[in-house]
């Protein structure tokens, strides 16, 4: 079962290092990255990593931009019970009558230590639509977020969980 | 250390359907060893999908993202017989890269 007080010392060890040679080495992938690429493809967008280091659902929205509107436009499929916590599933696609122009989705994690989980970013031509599995400590919510000329809309749907995604 | 991806692609009615399953242990950073000392983290922070050579999907990820991770995405066009590439990069520097045609 999920420990709240094991999830604490956790948070605590969230180790800082290594980041200096991480932003040496990202600056090298992204540089190889800028010179494979066709020109005019890709506006490079940086990972918000404060958004990803964010605790709490408030302060990841917060970096995120703003607390999303809520939206039926965005259908967001989870299970409602999951037994492992470590492998749950989760599709989101976009309903364009109702929330057309959609150019980037979030996922979001209620309660793990640092709430979102991936940021999925679709040009021209790809639809806005990802699949994935997350992890989920404890029963909470799971947010969609969509992204639509820089505004933000979400879907929240419950999971529950009866084996942590911890680990612990 | 090229970590391999397993890449099915599909194509059809004008959308080619991608899925894609990683290896890799996507780990937080928040567990620890049994001897209680803590195990580094270690996880995918970007993920790209190409169609030929143009970029269809990028991704960032935190360690939520589940071990071994799979995605699933979808593009407008793509024939069968083209390349889907998927590469991602993780937080220690590793990368991994993967090729498929599309059936």
């Amino acid at each position: 079962m999920f420990n709240r007080t094991k999830v604490n010392i956790m948070n605590q060890l969230t180790a800082p290092h290594g980041l200096a040679r991480r932003g040496f080495l990202r600056l090298g992938a992204l540089t190889l990255a800028a010179v494979a690429m066709p020109a005019k493809l890709w506006a490079a967008i940086a990972r918000p990593d404060a958004a990803f280091t964010a605790t709490g659902l408030d302060a990841t929205f917060a970096e995120l931009g703003a607390t999303p509107e809520t939206s039926e436009g965005i259908i967001f499929t989870t299970p409602d019970i999951a037994e492992n916590g470590a492998v749950v599933p989760v599709k989101v696609e976009i309903d364009g009558s109702k929330l057309p122009g959609v150019s980037k989705i979030y996922i979001l994690v209620e309660k793990n230590p640092n709430p979102l989980s991936g940021m999925f970013m679709f040009p021209e031509g790809t639809e806005p639509y990802v699949e994935t599995r997350v992890k989920v400590a404890q029963t909470c919510n799971l947010y969609a977020v969509a992204e639509v000329d820089g505004k933000l809309y979400m879907t929240a749907k419950e999971t529950k969980v009866t084996l942590g995604g911890c680990g612990g | 250390m090229a970590g391999k991806i397993r890449i099915r692609a599909k194509a059809k009615d004008g959308v080619t359907e991608v899925k894609a399953l990683m290896r890799h242990p996507m780990e937080t950073g928040l567990r620890k060893d049994q001897e209680g000392n803590p195990i580094p983290a270690k996880f995918i922070e970007e993920v790209t999908v190409s169609h030929n050579d143009a970029v269809v999907m990028q991704t960032y990820w935190g360690a939520s993202v589940s071990a071994n991770p799979f995605l699933g995405m979808r593009f407008n066009g793509g024939a069968a017989g083209d390349t889907v590439t998927v590469t991602w990069v993780d937080n220690t520097g590793a990368t991994g890269h993967g090729e498929t045609k599309i059936r």
